[in-house]
């Protein structure tokens, strides 16, 4: 008898988009509420988003228990920093740990599409807004801005010319932090799911937003369409 | 010659050898879907006591509703054996949690964890618990209801459902649910659901319990049946406007 194929995977797609905008003394990173299989919405009051430090927000979607198991594994991992250093991670050296840990599995993936949105901590860009944006394999980079998820394709190119991004291969090389205000950056982070959640089955219900800036963190909720 | 049986087919080699013949491969023996809603004083759950193999309606009392601790109930679908497996562990875990003795109990939303955790860690394994499982209950007037499947995959909310049922029960429990059920509402609820996936069910069997669980305690119902309508003009002459159909 022929060896039997598996005809499990161990992967499934819950679906759901993740947007993240730095600004000048700001951070908002947002994602829909939606958790869905196939052609089936599992539930619609799911968040996405987990507060990993004091000035990191982490937004993931892609598979549900590979992402929950993500953020239980860098929550820990900050709990183990605060208690050698006696301080929070900066943003900055939470990217690095989440790409750390996500190359970690190169071989058996967390099938995770990850924006980590904050404020930076050291010297004169104390402060500031930082994006970072993720594959599942943990390559990533700095920018001004990011979407990841199922609606991605559709907010990016929105978001490229909204913001008017420098190139980012430019020498010397242009900061891509938003100069929008607070107030603008969040009414167009809700305009891009408004928009994803008309054409992408998987985006939708409500869109969860956090914002961060000097004076702390703020949450936000907003109604999408339920279709 | 080639010996064909030794080609390389794009196969997953991560899933073992053929000596490795100890991991779950496919289901042999399954339930079909469970349900579970919150209500006023509590959560209601229901599934029938089929036990398939295959196409074969092979068991007809299968009880797939069982209550864990103080606190909570377990409702699975998918394999059979895996579930006894399931409530081995459960049974451990309880008796480890009364052994402290200490008038602290693990509630529904610890079992959850502990669960979703155990499902995750085999599936990482490739060694999955081959169900897909509903965990409820009530501590310190808190209601909580979640689910998890055999690769993971949890959430919570006042309604879920397992396989089918996610497709036949949740929109008609999205339409019908709301906080503050009675008993007799929720009950009437779930066999609405019940006989929907009755009747389009390839799997279902007209044998299902309902239990109960609030703050009194854990009741499951004798087995019972639902009444079912088949009398449609439809069904009564199906060739009547088209002699030689089948």
């Amino acid at each position: 008898m022929p060896k039997q194929q598996a005809n499990w995977s161990p992967y499934d797609n819950n679906g759901g988009t993740c947007v993240a905008i730095a600004g000048a003394d700001y951070c908002v990173i947002a994602a829909d509420t939606r958790m869905s299989t196939g052609y089936s919405i599992l539930t619609r009051d799911y968040s996405k988003i987990i507060q990993l430090a004091d000035k990191s927000v982490m937004a993931s979607s892609g598979f549900q228990a590979d992402v929950r198991a993500l953020q239980k594994v860098l929550a820990a991992r900050h709990l183990l920093y605060q208690h050698q250093h006696n301080k929070q991670m900066s943003c900055p050296a939470m990217a690095q740990l989440l790409s750390n840990t996500l190359y970690f599995k190169r071989f058996f993936p967390y099938y995770s599409f990850n924006v980590l949105g904050g404020l930076d901590s050291e010297g004169k860009c104390k402060g500031k807004g930082c994006v970072f944006t993720y594959d599942a394999v943990g390559s990533y980079e700095r920018v001004g801005y990011s979407a990841q998820g199922s609606g991605a394709t559709l907010i990016t190119p929105f978001l490229d010319n909204q913001l008017k991004s420098p190139s980012p291969l430019l020498l010397p090389a242009k900061d891509a932090v938003t100069p929008l205000s607070e107030i603008e950056a969040i009414d167009l982070v809700k305009t891009c799911f408004a928009s994803a959640t008309e054409r992408d089955i998987y985006t939708g219900d409500k869109v969860e937003m956090l914002v961060l800036n000097a004076s702390g963190i703020r949450q936000e909720f907003m109604e999408l369409r339920k279709d | 010659m080639m010996n064909l049986a030794d080609s390389a087919p794009a196969t997953n080699n991560m899933l073992g050898s053929e000596a490795d013949s100890q991991r779950t491969l496919y289901p042999y023996v399954t339930g079909t879907s469970v349900i579970g809603i919150k209500y006023k004083d509590g959560l209601l759950f229901a599934a029938d006591m089929g036990g398939s193999y295959g196409s074969t309606l092979r068991y007809k009392s299968v009880e797939r509703l069982k209550s864990v601790g103080k606190h909570s109930v377990i409702g699975a679908s998918g394999e059979i054996s895996d579930f006894q497996e399931i409530m081995r562990y459960l049974d451990e875990l309880i008796l480890f949690d009364n052994m402290w003795d200490d008038g602290n109990s693990l509630g529904p939303k610890e079992v959850h964890n502990y669960l979703t955790r155990v499902m995750y860690n085999r599936r990482n394994k490739f060694n999955p618990l081959w169900n897909s499982l509903v965990l409820g209950g009530i501590k310190n007037g808190k209601k909580y209801l979640g689910t998890v499947s055999m690769i993971g995959v949890h959430y919570e909310d006042d309604h879920v459902a397992t396989g089918f049922g996610n497709h036949l029960a949740r929109p008609i429990l999205r339409d019908e649910w709301h906080e503050n059920l009675t008993y007799e509402e929720g009950v009437k609820l779930l066999e609405k659901c019940m006989r929907v996936l009755l009747y389009r069910d390839r799997s279902a069997v007209n044998k299902l319990q309902i239990a109960k669980i609030t703050e009194e305690g854990f009741t499951v119902s004798e087995p019972y049946s639902l009444k079912t309508s088949w009398d449609f003009n439809a069904f009564k002459n199906p060739t009547l406007d088209a002699e030689g159909s089948w």
